[in-house]
């Protein structure tokens, strides 16, 4: 996918200029977090299990190649073929070769956002096939040409009477109606019933890579992806290194939290493990199935100071809790992941020169990392990559200087204190009759959507001193 | 911080305080700083105001410059480390010295400012949880009013009833609770200027709602986020008042309110 994080300014200023497709976001930044705290809250010790899979998580983090050899082995005994991709080209040309191993021309794919991240579906319609999107959401922004606005919903965007319409430019309808919601969804499964079918290749992601018995875990609503995973002969699950976890337990704790966190749904539709190819005595099941383990940086990512946002389980609360991210929604961050967890992963998938807004996005409100399922200190990681474009002098130049000459300023109170004794006054005196000042010189980043309230007067300091009463220095 | 509740024995004599007053409050708003002065001289403390504060070095450190604000740090903790309590009418400084000091340093600048983090107070928390504030002798406040829960105050410093607690106490007034009070108000320090239009929608949000709560008054612990507030107020000419807590719990304040005209 192209990334154009570098506009993410201009994107933003487009998506609020939008008021039908902002008023549904902030539908969704309003009831997505009630859904996901009554979901909590019912768990229980919801708390509890967050601290549990966080210490999961660490531990496999630190011994990652350990469970990534144990994965493989057992991956290797249950029957699949196992093949790491350094590179986001070479999880493509890898699934390219398999599909034309077995002449495959149609694939159906359930949702990855890892498949979003390397562009497979660009590079398998390049090379002629046909590739279909068999999750609602990605169905629909894929018929519309369009990109995930959010890594659960990806066509959260989107308007009932946009899916509508959409649909009566694609689809040959007939005498069949598209009224009701429930019209729209039959006429997205007939349509995919027959993709599911004629797919000789189906491919699926992962929320989950079990390291004990070679498994892969995903869960879905719509039953798509165990679709896509039985029905085509071969099976290809893309998925990267930082997926795996040492116990089938440990899965059921990352489902757990994950689906709470996600949808507010105590249980999704369907979890499934894939272990391999069909046996002797199955009835059904692929015959052929491949796990494709992408690095794409997580090694490097895991040997950085920003290794935690490895422990991410992609439930996309930070972005439902994000208000940036609810007021300018998905596509402004210019690239697969947006909102928080998006912020901190573009710079480092991709490069904080071409995405060097995004960790300004930031108000270190703190609303992500009070509930991130998984303890990032998200907030804290932005401010991280902000100290980075700063010491890169990736960030504007009039900035570095504005916060030096205030820094110089602390470090000499009585010089800062005499200046703004003397400052403050005068503006104070130009807002005397509004209260406030409609523009300021060098202040144009606030005051073009704001007024700059007036200052009382004399500052504080000044007045208490003028009283006797500022102690000198203790001693 | 369990440690940190005043000991039996201690409770009569007077606490020595050290107001840390904020930049904000000392350029834009000293009524602010008076009535934390006044408000802890009430709660029986002995007030110091040490001379040379500046302000705690936010705007260099959430902006990534971390070697500008690592001696305005070392400052801020060679200046209040001598009290007995430092308080702060704003829970994003008070955050700053006790979430993030610490973390600038290590050795022994860190075990310093972990020593200044356990004596930081934001103010309304110190109210209620160290020095109490006696009943008052005042009139109640008669007005419809709202509050503001500045994010660093509710997330770092555990800041959300206290503020509520003093306002019944001391001016009998119930807050009418904002819709979606635990969302920021798009302030962000440095934020706001540089994301403006996104900032503003924010502050929109959350102007809707304090309309929408039937409130006249809207009060907040954070001179960043009212002055985010009232300047986006004004701007839309919205008839709402927005004033720090700490004024309304001093008394009456007859001042103007935020960005407002004097009367
Ligand atoms: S960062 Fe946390 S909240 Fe955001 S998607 Fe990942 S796990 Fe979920």
């Amino acid at each position: 996918m192209k990334i154009t994080s570098d506009h993410f300014l201009e994107h933003a200023d487009a998506a609020l200029a939008d008021p039908d497709k902002a008023q549904r976001r902030d539908l969704l930044g309003l009831f997505m977090p009630l859904a996901r705290d009554a979901a909590a809250a019912r768990y229980g010790d919801f708390e509890a299990l967050r601290v549990h899979l966080k210490q999961v998580r660490r531990h496999t983090m630190e011994h990652l190649e350990h469970y990534l050899t144990r994965f493989e082995e057992e991956a290797l005994r249950n029957g699949n073929q196992v093949h790491f991709a350094a590179t986001p080209e070479q999880l493509n040309s890898t699934v390219l070769s398999i599909c034309q191993d077995h002449g495959a021309r149609r694939v159906a794919k359930g949702k990855s956002m890892v498949t979003e991240e390397t562009a497979l579906n660009d590079h398998l319609q390049q090379a002629g096939l046909d590739v279909i999107e068999t999750d609602l959401g990605e169905y629909i922004i894929q018929q519309a040409g369009e990109t995930p606005s959010h890594i659960v919903g990806p066509a959260l965007h989107k308007s009932l009477a946009e899916i509508r319409q959409l649909f009566l430019d694609r689809h040959d309808l007939g005498e069949r109606p598209l009224e009701q919601v429930a019209d729209i969804v039959a006429e997205a499964r007939g349509i995919l019933r027959e993709q599911f079918l004629q797919a000789e290749v189906g491919i699926i992601g992962a929320n989950a890579l079990v390291a004990e018995n070679g498994s892969t875990m995903l869960v879905t609503n719509e039953g798509n992806g165990d679709l896509c995973a039985n029905l085509p002969p071969v099976l290809i699950v893309c998925t990267t290194l930082e997926r795996i976890l040492p116990r089938v337990e440990d899965a059921m704790a990352l489902q757990r939290l994950l689906v709470r966190s996600a949808t507010g749904q105590p249980q999704t539709s369907y979890t499934s493990f894939y272990s391999g190819p069909q046996r002797d005595d199955d009835v059904d099941g692929p015959l052929e199935t491949h796990i494709i383990l992408l690095d794409n940086k997580r090694t490097d990512i895991l040997a950085s100071d920003y290794s935690e946002i490895l422990d991410c389980i992609r439930c996309g609360a930070c972005l439902n809790h994000c208000p940036i991210y609810v007021g300018v929604g998905g596509h402004a961050y210019g690239w697969v992941y947006p909102g928080p967890m998006g912020s901190v992963l573009t710079p480092l998938l991709t490069s904080l020169e071409q995405s060097n807004d995004l960790p300004n996005a930031c108000t270190s409100c703190g609303r992500c990392a009070e509930i991130c399922p998984a303890n990032i200190p998200l907030p804290d990681l932005l401010r991280d990559l902000r100290q980075e474009e700063s010491q890169r002098q990736l960030n504007s130049p009039r900035w570095r200087r504005g916060l030096r000459v205030h820094a110089w300023f602390l470090r000499h109170p009585a010089l800062y204190q005499r200046l703004s004794g003397w400052l403050m006054p005068v503006l104070a005196w130009l807002g005397k009759r509004r209260g406030s000042l409609r523009t300021l010189p060098f202040a144009a980043g606030w005051t073009g959507t704001r007024d700059f309230p007036a200052p009382e007067g004399g500052t504080f300091m000044r007045q208490y001193r003028k009283r006797g009463k500022v102690r000198r220095r203790r001693g | 911080m369990d440690n940190l509740k005043p000991k039996r024995k201690r409770t009569r004599a007077r606490r020595d305080v050290a107001l840390m007053v904020t930049c904000l409050a000392d350029l834009m708003r000293p009524s602010v700083g008076f009535a934390a002065v006044r408000l802890l001289e009430r709660a029986g403390c002995r007030v110091s105001v040490p001379d040379r504060q500046t302000c705690c070095g936010q705007p260099a450190y959430n902006s990534g410059d971390v070697n500008a604000a690592v001696p305005v740090a070392q400052a801020v903790i060679e200046l209040f480390e001598p009290y007995d309590y430092v308080v702060i009418p704003s829970g994003s400084c008070a955050g700053m010295l006790c979430q993030h000091y610490p973390a600038l340093f290590e050795g022994e600048w860190r075990e310093r400012a972990l020593a200044l983090a356990a004596k930081t107070w934001e103010l309304t928390r110190f109210l209620t949880e160290v020095a109490p504030l006696p009943s008052p002798k005042r009139r109640p406040l008669d007005a419809a009013v709202t509050y503001h829960d500045g994010c660093a105050g509710l997330r770092e410093m555990e800041v959300k009833q206290q503020p509520r607690q003093l306002l019944l106490q001391q001016c009998g007034v119930e807050v009418k609770e904002l819709a979606q009070t635990e969302v920021c108000c798009g302030f962000g320090g440095t934020f706001c200027t540089k994301m403006p239009a996104i900032s503003s929608k924010m502050a929109d949000d959350k102007l809707d709602n304090a309309v929408a709560s039937g409130a006249r008054l809207l009060l907040g612990g954070d001179l960043g986020c009212l002055l985010q507030l009232a300047g986006r107020a004004r701007r839309r000419g919205l008839e709402l008042e927005v004033r720090h807590v700490a004024e309304v719990l001093a008394g009456t304040p007859t001042g103007p309110g935020i960005g407002d005209p004097r009367r």
